[in-house]
């Protein structure tokens, strides 16, 4: 082939989600993460002689939650298979997982298809002493069986995506999606998301499907974006210079950013599935769909859609809030707070409050109250305060360490309101306790007020009206 | 007292507990001797003490229990008649030993068995054969060879053995005794060390059919830790028919004719019974179950397959044996299989593990299983004619030690009768009808899904007309 030919990545990704269940798949005892070795463990989850495995009704149930999310079939009978192969984390030589059959098929998420979900258990956790952490040179090797049978969601996608942007987007947007329905807490770093990527390249315009290579141990996003890159550039080079391309399984070295191949005795496994004999099939009962189409709330992309076109946001804002729950009920509360402030100026500001956050973190567990947050934000449009005023009124309130007595505060609302006594007092307060800046606003500079006005909402936990704040501020200082 | 007592049955024995005439720490410290002093290699491990107390008004009233090996039982060795689990106690006790333990059956011992149920002749055990009472030169069976040649002997009141393709039932008819196999799911296999997982049911080996009804009576039901276990429909009813007036017996033409091997004597013995049958109001017909002939290499495949992927948990990580030096992990396990299992043992995981393979599944496992299917259809169409099939148990009476050790195809054909039940999932009973060269032979009762109450009922009554005389056994037996 000519090296002027054009190469289009073909990409399709293998997901493994750990289930948030309170027990295991197959046994009663509690999922865990960094406890101490083996200390949740019992004879099924150690495969001891004669126990037998015993379905976890709400793995199914989130399996099913997962498949409608991803707007699946879900299969009315599925069926559970023995995948065999020994290694020392796998206590009884085989896998329980499924096969043939699996609970969910043929789905979307965006432009992604899904080619099916199915339901297994996780295997446990090898601990190598030695400089390989590789057991086939390791001094000594130990079993930690806490994690095995922990239950576990694999989904499997179509080969629908086309770059490492695009696949690290998707899967950014399942993640949401697993996230928003309560599934699983889906960190890469803690192993609770695991993504291998399914790689070929064809000339741009053919339909048929190179050679692919599987990628493994990419664990956070940005080692998914990077491996891929590195594997679809390996595989044009190949074929560029007139090589071809092997199927194989590579390993993604994140400290070099490399992939290494893995074949070895180890990988040349023939599993030997067949149905596991010590369960009956899966029933998934017209019940069981009910409660789980139920349990669904809102999808992320739903969200945002309504959010661009109930609120008018924009598409890009519609999403960054959408697809962090967390940040789009905030968002909703505040509209909802009947503050008066516009969504959109809401939406705005959120950026603001973002920024001020640790990353990821949630602002409902901040001092903030979406209903003083809403009112700040009207201030500012109503230009009661100005804008720099305003990021100093929120840092103020994000500072508040005080207890956030909802309840009070709606409460509390209308009777402030109509004790003007008790908010002159409040006011009268925060102008002894700054005298600087209630000199600075006596001079006219009405950027002064924003320390004010943060002082009395806090007082009031944001009940007070701005209005009202910047009347008797002027009042009290006479101007 | 002992030799008056020692003629109980195990429901008698209960009865005279439950009387006053009898006192449960007596009884078993006299089957403990006895069972202690077993010349036949029937026991692995007896109690050393009677237990703390049986709970009062027990049904089953203290009465001894022997324990196949293979059930799980806490604290107490559960090897599975197999050098890889030597010493191995596990940390749980099996459902169905737990509900007669709790019924008021204690554990007395744990019997011999063929290594993880694979055998016919409880010669493939790691801790040596078990010894028939009636000739001591002979095989008691297998795999419940132990458990057999125990109750047979006098040694425990009762035993529980499992089934897998005819485990119970040929040791009872090599033995002169009853056993069991139940319709698959009546009892929980939680706690049985698993060999095939589709096919193992829990059932008694007892010295006639009250004792075995009695003792199944305690032993079914759904298990929570048993997906494939199933609520048992009704009460195990105490048998009580003396005739079988109104009852249609179906003989399978594939099951008695020269295919299957089987022996003029046992012949002539089954033949007997068949009359008597006749005798007692039954009408016998002729049947047909057509796929029958083809269980036997179709249990082959199926059975071998699940127990390859069973065993492979013992892999000298976590318990058992484990060989190692300081080799690397492939080695260690090749090493510790290659020392812990038998060779029935390894020749059935590679048959299992070759019929899973990729490219020879369907053929082979694929092709096995549309064979049970059609077997268990065969049953369904012939119960629709008739209420029981009844066949010899098995082909021939107990043959010497080592006569067939060395072909496994033979001893495979020892199962010729009572596989397709086992594939078809249905209960099916032997009883001894009689002696053919001194030694008993076995009628084999098999009934529809969950028929078990009828089932007991219908042999009892060929029970008291055969009126089988099982005490040379316990007196010594004829080679002693």
């Amino acid at each position: 082939m000519s090296a002027s030919v054009e190469y289009e990545p073909v990409i399709g990704l293998e997901i493994h989600v750990q289930l948030k269940t309170r027990t295991k798949m197959f046994c009663g005892c509690e999922l865990s993460f960094g406890d101490p070795p083996n200390v949740h463990t019992c004879p099924r989850c150690l495969g001891l002689p004669g126990t037998l495995p015993v379905i976890n009704a709400q793995a199914v149930h989130y399996g099913i939650m997962i498949g409608l999310a991803l707007g699946c079939e879900i299969a009315p009978r599925s069926q559970f298979h023995r995948k065999n192969y020994f290694y020392p984390d796998l206590p009884k030589g085989y896998q329980i997982s499924q096969y043939d059959v699996p609970l969910c098929s043929s789905g979307q998420l965006g432009d992604v298809r899904i080619h099916r979900v199915h339901l297994e258990e996780d295997a446990a956790k090898l601990v190598h002493a030695g400089a390989s952490g590789r057991i086939h040179s390791a001094d000594r090797s130990a079993v930690d069986f806490n994690r095995s049978g922990t239950p576990l969601a694999e989904i499997v996608t179509e080969p629908d995506l086309h770059s490492a942007d695009d696949a690290r987007e998707w899967l950014n947007l399942l993640r949401t999606t697993l996230r928003a329905i309560g599934v699983s807490d889906v960190n890469m770093e803690e192993g609770s998301l695991r993504c291998d990527a399914n790689v070929s390249v064809r000339p741009v315009g053919s339909t048929e499907l190179g050679t692919k290579t599987e990628l493994k141990n990419m664990n956070s996003f940005r080692f998914l974006a990077q491996g891929i890159k590195a594997e679809v550039d390996r595989q044009v080079d190949l074929l560029r210079s007139g090589r071809p391309v092997l199927q194989e399984t590579l390993h993604f070295d994140p400290a070099s950013g490399r992939l290494t191949s893995m074949r070895s005795k180890e990988e040349a496994h023939d599993y030997r599935y067949f149905p596991e004999p010590d369960l009956v099939p899966l029933v998934a009962t017209d019940e069981m769909l009910e409660a789980a189409r139920a349990a669904l709330p809102e999808l992320p992309q739903a969200r945002a859609e309504r959010f661009l076109t109930r609120f008018g946001l924009s598409d890009e804002r519609s999403r960054e809030l959408a697809f962090r729950p967390e940040l789009a009920d905030f968002f909703e509360s505040a509209v909802e707070a009947g503050e008066g402030a516009e969504p959109q100026a809401i939406a705005n500001w959120m950026q603001a409050l973002v920024e001020r956050l640790a990353d990821g973190a949630d602002p409902a567990e901040s001092p903030l109250e979406p209903r003083s947050f809403a009112a700040l934000v009207r201030m500012v449009s109503d230009r009661t305060v100005s804008r720099d005023a305003g990021r100093e009124v929120l840092d103020i309130l994000l500072r508040e360490d005080g207890s956030r007595a909802t309840i009070v505060e709606r409460e509390g609302l209308g009777a402030l309101s109509a004790d003007e006594g008790g908010l002159a007092g409040i006011v009268a307060a925060a102008l002894a306790a700054d005298p600087d800046a209630a000199a600075q606003v006596r001079a006219g500079n009405m950027k002064a007020m924003g320390p004010l006005v943060g002082y009395v909402m806090r007082e009031t936990k944001g009940r007070a009206d701005g209005g009202e704040i910047n009347r008797l501020v002027r009042e009290q200082l006479g101007i | 007292m002992s030799a008056a007592v020692l003629e109980l049955t195990a429901a008698a024995a209960a009865a005279a507990i439950r009387a006053g005439e009898l006192d449960a720490t007596e009884l078993f410290e006299l089957y403990r001797a006895r069972a202690a002093a077993d010349e036949l290699n029937a026991f692995t491990w007896v109690a050393d003490q009677p237990p703390a107390s049986v709970a009062a008004g027990a049904p089953l009233a203290g009465v001894p229990l022997g324990v196949k090996d293979l059930f799980c039982t806490e604290n107490v060795p559960s090897q599975s008649g197999s050098r890889i689990l030597e010493g191995y106690r596990p940390p749980y006790t099996a459902t169905v030993v737990r509900q007669l333990e709790a019924a008021g059956a204690p554990l007395l011992g744990k019997t011999n068995q063929d290594e993880f149920a694979m055998g016919s002749s409880n010669e493939n055990s790691a801790y040596g054969p078990v010894l028939n009472p009636w000739d001591r030169a002979r095989v008691p069976g297998g795999s419940s060879g132990g458990s057999a040649a125990a109750v047979a002997a006098g040694l425990v009141p009762w035993a529980l053995g499992t089934d897998t393709g005819g485990s119970i039932r040929q040791p009872a008819a090599f033995s002169g005794i009853v056993g069991l196999k139940p319709t698959y799911g009546a009892c929980s296999r939680y706690g049985m060390i698993a060999f095939a997982s589709s096919l193992d049911q829990a059932g008694p080996l007892t010295r006639d059919v009250t004792d075995a009804a009695l003792l199944l009576r305690h032993m079914v039901g759904h298990d929570p830790n048993d997906s494939t276990s199933l609520a048992f429909p009704g009460e195990i009813d105490l048998p009580s028919r003396h005739d079988l007036r109104g009852v249609r017996l179906g003989v399978p033409e594939e099951l008695i004719g020269a295919e299957g091997g089987i022996e003029p004597g046992v012949r002539e013995r089954f033949d007997a019974a068949i009359a008597l049958a006749e005798g007692l109001g039954a009408t016998v017909s002729p049947c047909t179950l057509p796929h029958a002939p083809h269980a036997l290499s179709a249990y082959y495949i199926i059975a071998p397959a699940e127990a390859s992927a069973n065993l492979s948990r013992f892999d000298g990580v976590r318990y058992g044996l484990r060989v190692a030096g300081d080799a690397d992990l492939t080695t260690m396990y090749s090493r510790t299989r290659a020392q812990g299992f038998g060779a029935e043992v390894k020749r059935r995981i590679m048959l299992g593990t070759y019929a899973l393979s990729s490219g020879y599944y369907d053929a082979y496992y694929g092709t096995a299983q549309r064979v049970r299917t059609r077997i268990a259809q065969d049953f369904r169409a012939a119960f629709d004619q008739v209420d029981f099939i009844v066949t010899p148990t098995a082909p021939s009476v107990a043959f010497e030690l080592g006569a067939k050790s060395h072909d496994p195809l033979a001893m495979y054909l020892n199962d010729y009768c009572t596989v397709p039940m086992s594939l078809a999932g249905i209960p099916a009973i032997s009883i001894p009808c009689g002696l053919s060269e001194g030694l008993p032979v076995g009628l084999q009762l098999a009934g529809p899904a969950f028929s078990e109450s009828r089932l007991l009922d219908a042999a009892y009554a060929l029970e008291l007309a055969i009126g089988f005389d099982g005490s040379p056994a316990r007196t010594g037996g004829g080679g002693a």
